[in-house]
């Protein structure tokens, strides 16, 4: 009787932890099906295109579709890349300063100072957008890469400050303190300290601010315009309108997602770490 | 050496902010002797004009609609999206192999951009091919939904009512949270509680809506020519959103979860408690505060989504216009910068609203 119960349990368990494997197959699968449904329209000869078979397998694979959206992004790629190396660059260099100036010195109305800081990572841009319409035409910074390279170094700031000091708040202070009473003053403190052990750091904002600035778009619809758009600009135009030839937006949206999807793909621990940093307490 | 980041941020958040509400009170893009778009424009103030139009007249309807869709995407929005980021959660913690794979498959439409998701969306709703067309491939009947295209509309309602149904609502919360308090005999805060609710009723009875609440220029042609409720062509919109947006659900709970000491699943389990109690009676109340946060991130995201729309039904589609999509189009494109400063300054107002409280509450914890 015993060992019928037994059995009994682990014929339970067995039936539920297939189920489980089973539904979480089934829910990965149906996460997949967009990603499937746009690499296989993307290979697919334009002229065999349409909406009936769009869970069919191409016959052939026609590759000349990327070649296309290349073609249409033209400088746009060119573009982001030049935005997005710059603004993230400066504001991790920025944003790592201020990290160390927030957690490891003492400065008058700091309690005040950081949340005021770290609100402007909660603003909605479109509060923003108009004023800094105008102030950009009157910089004569409107409309081009430059521009907007200097928008996103601002308005990453709040983000890259936040996870810089909460990374630094683990450096020891007797650290720090031992190389003051050496006579290190507070560049020599961060270039010979901070700086070498930010590392870890660096990789987490670099990804966070590279796949935010990649994939922007409000700034970039609304500051830049013609040949200076990023490429996220471009995927619209490329998807915009009604007769729309539907290999061509497919192709375009792969090649404007792959580079943050690689990252993603080697560095996911880092990402989630930048995801979690503005919305868990630190 | 924070000074730089100090000033750089104190003009380009806390005075542009300041310049779009002042901006909202001005003529800036109504008057036609002053060009817009001209570097010496001059600005008459107008008071609260701008406002009043957005709320009464026959031509802002669109403005109205962006408001009610925020509202019915935002509800979808956040309960879609926790729900499935809690289930993956709760599947994910049963020891799975493969589990780290299976987070990242889960995890990486948040490494996408809102247009490229839009545009790959756009395709799977064509109401001739795509997600209708899935059932075909198991010899099926294709389904038969329009998705971005359809017309219909859900959950109609009059405008003028929203003042009732708002005044409802917190008598409710505030009722039930007084019979909450009071069922703890805590009877102080019952009593506020209580107080609270028959204040929001007076302000009902007082008419005191009625002056900030004011009434539609047309209100028979605002039914018939942008009647309110749930457009149906949200639903594509509100399901591309939850599949990109889920797994970051996923990863804080799963944050929130590493955070409950082993002891007290183990205790709970000595105590006799199944797996399903030890989730409804231990975890879940221990993940509250991070469901607090994920209402607060996907409610920020409902009040400014603007890209997912634009790329999904365009940005001149009257059924599924959001407030972040009209500034684009009334200041960027149709140069009436006061106005779409006033539709700016109500998200920013909303979006204060929710994100005050939390960040206040995050800090004092933080002490």
């Amino acid at each position: 009787m015993t060992e019928m119960q037994y059995s009994g349990a682990k014929f339970r368990q067995y039936t539920i932890r297939t189920a489980l494997y089973v539904s979480l197959i089934v829910g990965m699968l149906i996460f997949l099906l967009p990603i499937f449904v746009v690499v296989n329209t993307s290979i697919k000869d334009p002229a065999t295109i349409n909406l009936a078979t769009t869970w069919h397998l191409p016959q052939q694979i026609y590759w000349q579709s990327y070649a296309e959206a290349i073609e249409e992004f033209g400088p746009r790629i060119w573009n982001s890349v030049t935005l997005v190396t710059n603004a993230t660059l400066l504001s991790a260099i920025i944003g790592s300063l201020n990290g160390y100036v927030l957690s490891k010195w003492r400065i008058s109305g700091e309690r005040v100072l950081f949340p005021l800081i770290l609100l402007g990572m909660f603003i909605p841009y479109q509060g923003i957008l108009i004023p800094l319409f105008e102030f950009m035409r009157d910089m004569q910074l409107y409309g081009g890469i430059p521009g907007l390279i200097i928008i996103h170094t601002i308005y990453g700031l709040p983000i890259t400050t936040l996870i810089f000091r909460n990374f630094y708040i683990e450096i020891p202070d007797e650290m720090l303190e031992a190389a003051a009473i050496d006579g290190a003053g507070f560049w020599d403190i961060y270039t010979q300290i901070v700086f070498p052990l930010s590392v870890s750091g660096f990789v987490v904002v670099i990804i966070w601010q590279f796949t935010q600035i990649w994939n922007e778009f409000l700034f970039a619809v609304t500051m830049t315009t013609g040949a200076s758009e990023p490429i996220t600009v471009g995927l619209a135009h490329l998807a915009g309108g009604e007769a729309v030839k539907w290999n061509l937006p497919m192709a375009g949206a792969v090649v404007a997602a792959l580079p943050p999807i690689i990252v993603y793909m080697i560095l996911s621990r880092y990402f989630i770490q930048g995801l979690l940093a503005g919305s868990i307490k630190a | 050496m924070l000074m730089p980041t100090f000033i750089l941020l104190g003009i380009f958040v806390y005075y542009f902010l300041g310049k779009t509400i002042y901006f909202s009170t001005t003529d800036w893009g109504e008057n036609p002797a002053q060009p817009a778009l001209s570097e010496t424009v001059i600005r008459t103030h107008v008071g609260f004009q701008n406002y009043e139009n957005l709320m009464t007249d026959i031509i802002q309807a669109m403005f109205r609609n962006s408001l009610v869709n925020t509202f019915f995407f935002f509800v979808f929005f956040v309960i879609g999206s926790i729900a499935v980021g809690l289930l993956l959660t709760i599947i994910l913690d049963q020891n799975i192999v493969g589990e780290t794979f299976f987070r990242t498959i889960f995890l990486s439409p948040m490494a996408l951009s809102f247009v490229v998701t839009g545009t790959i969306w756009r395709w799977l709703l064509q109401p001739d091919g795509g997600l209708n067309y899935l059932p075909t491939i198991f010899g099926f009947e294709p389904f038969r939904f329009n998705w971005l295209n359809s017309h219909e509309i859900w959950f109609q309602f009059a405008w003028g009512d929203v003042p009732q149904y708002l005044t409802f609502t917190g008598f409710a919360i505030l009722a039930f949270l007084a019979v909450r308090h009071a069922l703890r005999q805590d009877w102080y805060s019952a009593g506020f509680m209580s107080a609270l609710a028959i204040i929001v009723v007076l302000i009902f009875a007082a008419g005191i809506w009625d002056r900030i609440w004011l009434p539609l220029d047309l209100p028979e042609a605002e039914m018939s020519m942008a009647p309110k409720g749930f457009n149906a062509a949200l639903v594509g919109i509100i399901i591309a959103a939850i599949w990109q947006m889920s797994g970051y659900m996923m990863a804080i709970f799963t944050a929130g979860l590493r955070g409950i000491p082993e002891d007290l699943r183990e205790a709970a389990q000595v105590d006799g408690c199944g797996k399903i109690k030890v989730y409804t009676h231990i975890i879940l109340p221990q993940l509250r505060p991070f469901v607090v946060s994920t209402i607060i991130i996907l409610g920020h995201t409902s009040l400014k989504i603007f890209d997912l729309v634009f790329a999904m039904s365009g940005p001149d589609n009257a059924r599924t216009v959001v407030p972040g999509i009209l500034v684009y189009t009334k200041g960027f494109r149709q140069n009436s910068f006061a106005q779409a400063s006033a539709i700016a300054t109500i998200v920013l107002l909303l979006v204060v609203i929710i994100i005050v409280p939390y960040l206040y509450m995050q800090l004092r914890s933080h002490d």
